[in-house]
């Protein structure tokens, strides 16, 4: 059982990260369905450079920049594939679905060549990310759930709070807000729309870059064998049943993580039952969209011009 | 005291495409002013004020606030010098509330606080006397709500150039009395205003100077005390037009809708129609008369078959075969079929009726795409028609092939109501059919329905303003909160008799039906 949960907690961090990454970004009113792209390519990146680092240190490796230098390769990774996205819709006013998807094919093809080109090696940097608290082991059970993950976890709950607070405490959250509600009105109020989609957006990507990174480094143990794109929609899923709410997100991942490897600890599922299980969160979604479409609350529905271009001075 | 002058634009210009908006236009408006800007559909009033406003940029010319020429590039530049501009369709953000609403875009020094931000907007609203609750949600608002919103936005910037596109266009009389008390306030606090209209009554009352302008060209200003309505007009389309709208009596009477004790609940499970009954003749023109949302929008909806009715029966009378027929059993296609038109105007024009990105053309098939004989579309005979009614209505276009969205709001309309009237209706429903258009279309428009009245179809018009609802209807029912407060006859009634009867009966869910 504690094992079930401190995976389900590892995994749904990867979730978390990723959802709240589109969370940013649709905020803005930019429905990115380029996210299990762009956390392929987050993986990428940072498993990339850790691989570089790892080589290049030989055997005095120092884990505070074994930790650091890939994920500032992630971040950097997610912002490019965030402003690339940007950059075809905003400037060049490019369809968000064909672009978002456009992104996702893009992302998935550039990790499957990573995987075939280094293979499942990097165990190695693996263990720098998995670092526990020194005291977690003093703790008994409370510990190991609590205090035995790696700091991309903590980092993923940091994250999902400060991320929940701008949003709806600070003047930039505000404007971001109204930005996705209604971009003609915060534009004749001053705010720069166009700034502040590219900034959602290559933020809300670097963020979600870090999801791959944290799969690949917290959940699979540096055994990365198969592409995770998967995890990409399920975030894109988060958003959905969390009601666009970082904080929310943070309990949703985990169930969503729960509930998509629980197949692996209940004994007697075939293999395909095996892949009913991790339907699961999928299905759970689609029940809470019915239930927020039938209650019909103006504030939990989707930002109001998700998906849509914005131009000044279209007529 | 000495008037100095606010702003002032010299040889303004600017195109769209090969298409001139405003061409060379002088204007000029003084602090402790009112000047209405007053021009037919597609004149380029509302383009000329967004320039001022900083969401276009002018192709050509010079705009001088308090002497010093500026540069506005985009709206925060325009609050800089202190212009204000209330949009007529409201730049608001549904699910914040209107403190949000107003703080929003804002670069105060200091750490961000709602709580301090409502209390001030509190305190511009007493200070002109604006009824407001600063932390209401825009989504539970009335129109007029949603106004002072605006408004207050505006003078929470701290503007004191204050520009109104249509502001009275969704207001009751009583709303718009408000608002013009509120303005005048303004105008002796020494700020310079200028108001977007094309009611010509509004302009004459309220206004100190009325500038003209006519397919994007500056006609000139004028002195509102010195010039009249028959002037007025004149100056706006160039040439003389008669204003008075030639009410027949209704003749061959005949039952051709009965409505019995119609109720309709919506999503949430309130009741937007209320026991509703009445009856409308063939040969007259019955007007429908209330506060925007209390359910006039349903009751078409209704008999044209597209909202779920729960209670009640609307019989149809058959002109042809001398049937009754229930249209609650009949889907909007069969109810199509037996001539009973709907031209809806809704709040955005676009959202019923047409396709925004469709030529004219095809939207006119939209109507006949099922006569064709063959597996192709036959594009003929909507080509006729969409010529036809840009002919006969005058829409302004650069050819029928040009997709709607990119037309006026005026010549969407008069698309619209003219593709309905080419059915050969029996029964012509009109929902706002001259909102936001000037004095020489809506006359068209009202004249269309007059000759339809004459050719013994049943029209019933929803209208706003009452001046033309007495005008042109043979009787008006008003309906208040869903239920009918009153029949009256439009050639005895007053105005104010109508205003009382709008707000009577007002109960539990003001502003409930909005949206």
């Amino acid at each position: 059982m504690l094992t079930f949960l401190i995976s389900a907690i590892r995994l749904g961090m990867a979730f978390l990260f990723g959802s709240t990454g589109e969370t940013i970004t649709e905020k803005s009113g930019h429905l990115n369905l380029g996210i299990p792209g762009v956390m392929c390519v987050g993986a990428s990146c940072g498993c990339f450079m850790e691989y570089i680092y790892l080589s290049h240190a030989k055997t005095n490796a120092n884990a505070f920049l074994a930790i650091l230098l890939p994920v500032l390769a992630t971040l950097l990774g997610g912002a490019l594939m965030g402003l690339i996205f940007s950059f075809l819709t905003v400037t060049l006013r490019a369809n968000q679905n064909v672009t978002g998807l456009a992104l996702t094919t893009f992302g998935v093809g550039l990790s499957d060549y990573m995987i075939a080109e280094t293979g499942a090696i990097y165990s190695k940097g693996s263990r720098y990310f998995t670092l526990s608290l020194p005291f977690a082991d003093n703790l008994g059970w409370f510990g190991k759930l609590f205090f035995s993950h790696g700091i991309l976890i903590y980092l993923a709950i940091v994250i999902a709070l400060v991320t929940s607070y701008v949003l709806s405490k600070t003047r930039v959250g505000l404007n971001l807000r109204a930005v996705g509600e209604n971009p003609a009105t915060a534009d004749a109020a001053g705010i720069n729309v166009s700034r502040y989609r590219y900034a959602s957006t290559c933020i809300g990507c670097a963020i979600a870059g870090l999801g791959g990174l944290s799969f690949v480094m917290d959940y699979l143990n540096g055994n990365w064998e198969y592409c995770i794109d998967a995890i990409g929609w399920l975030a894109i899923a988060l958003v959905i049943f969390t009601v666009w709410k970082p904080n929310v997100a943070i309990f949703g991942s985990i169930v969503f993580g729960a509930l998509y490897i629980a197949s692996s600890y209940i004994t007697g599922v075939s293999f395909a039952g095996k892949e009913i299980f991790k339907m699961l969160p999928y299905v759970v979604t689609i029940v809470v969209l019915i239930f927020t479409s039938i209650r019909n609350k103006k504030e939990n529905q989707p930002p109001q011009s998700l998906g849509l271009a914005y131009f000044r001075e279209e007529r | 005291m000495e008037k100095a002058p606010a702003i002032e634009l010299k040889n303004i210009s600017k195109s769209f495409g090969n298409k001139y908006a405003n061409k060379n236009v002088n204007l000029t408006v003084n602090r402790g002013e009112i000047l209405s800007i007053l021009g037919e559909n597609g004149s380029g009033k509302t383009t000329l004020m967004n320039m001022i406003a900083g969401i276009y940029f002018p192709d050509e010319g010079q705009i001088f606030v308090d002497g010093k020429e500026v540069v506005i590039r985009s709206p925060k530049d325009a609050f800089q010098y202190k212009i204000g501009m209330i949009h007529q369709h409201f730049k608001l953000v549904d699910v914040f509330s209107a403190t949000e609403n107003i703080v929003l875009g804002l670069k105060e020094k200091g750490k961000f606080n709602l709580k301090t931000a409502a209390g001030r907007v509190k305190e511009i609203s007493d200070k002109y006397g604006f009824d407001i609750d600063p932390l209401k949600k825009i989504h539970e608002m009335s129109v007029s709500e949603k106004q002072t919103v605006e408004i207050i936005k505006v003078l929470y910037r701290g503007a004191d150039i204050l520009i109104l596109d249509e502001p009275t266009a969704v207001l009751t009389p009583q709303e718009t009395q408000k608002l013009f008390a509120v303005l005048r306030k303004m105008r002796d606090d020494n700020k310079a205003i200028i108001i977007i209209t094309h009611k010509l009554h509004e302009v004459l009352s309220l206004s100190d100077k009325v500038a003209v302008l006519r397919k994007g060209e500056y006609i000139g200003t004028v002195e509102t005390a010195k010039t009249n309505e028959s002037e007025l007009t004149e100056m706006m389309v160039g040439k003389k037009i008669s204003l008075n709208i030639d009410r027949s009596e209704p003749k061959d009477c005949e039952e051709r809708l009965v409505i019995k004790d119609l109720s309709c609940i919506d999503r949430e499970g309130v009741k937007i129609l209320d026991d509703v009954s009445f009856t409308a003749y063939s040969g007259e023109i019955l007007g429908i008369a209330g506060i925007a949302g209390s359910g006039q929008r349903e009751l078409l909806e209704s008999i044209a078959g597209l909202q779920k009715v729960d209670k009640g029966e609307i019989e149809y009378n058959d002109p042809k075969t001398g049937k009754k027929e229930n249209l609650r059993d009949k889907t909007p296609m069969q109810i199509r079929e037996l001539g009973v038109r709907l031209s809806f105007v809704p709040e955005d024009r676009l959202g019923m009726g047409l396709v925004g990105n469709m030529d004219i053309i095809d939207n006119m098939m939209l109507r006949s795409y099922r006569k064709g004989k063959s597996m192709f579309l036959e594009r003929k005979a909507p080509k006729d028609l969409a010529e036809k009614i840009i002919n006969d209505l005058e829409v302004v276009t650069p050819n029928a092939k040009t997709p709607v969205r990119r037309l006026s709001g005026g010549n969407i309309q008069k698309v619209l109501v003219g593709r309905e009237i080419a059915a050969a209706p029996t029964v012509l429903m009109a929902a706002y059919p001259v909102r936001g258009l000037d004095i020489g279309a809506s006359y068209t428009i009202y004249n269309l329905l007059n000759k339809q009245k004459e050719k013994g179809v049943a029209v019933i018009f929803v209208g706003e303003d009452l001046d033309v609802l007495i005008e042109l209807c043979d009787r008006i029912l008003v309906i208040g909160s869903g239920s009918v407060t009153g029949v009256v006859d439009a050639r005895t009634v007053t105005k104010e008799e109508i205003g009382l009867l709008m707000t009577k009966n007002k109960n539990a869910h003001e502003g409930g039906t909005q949206n």
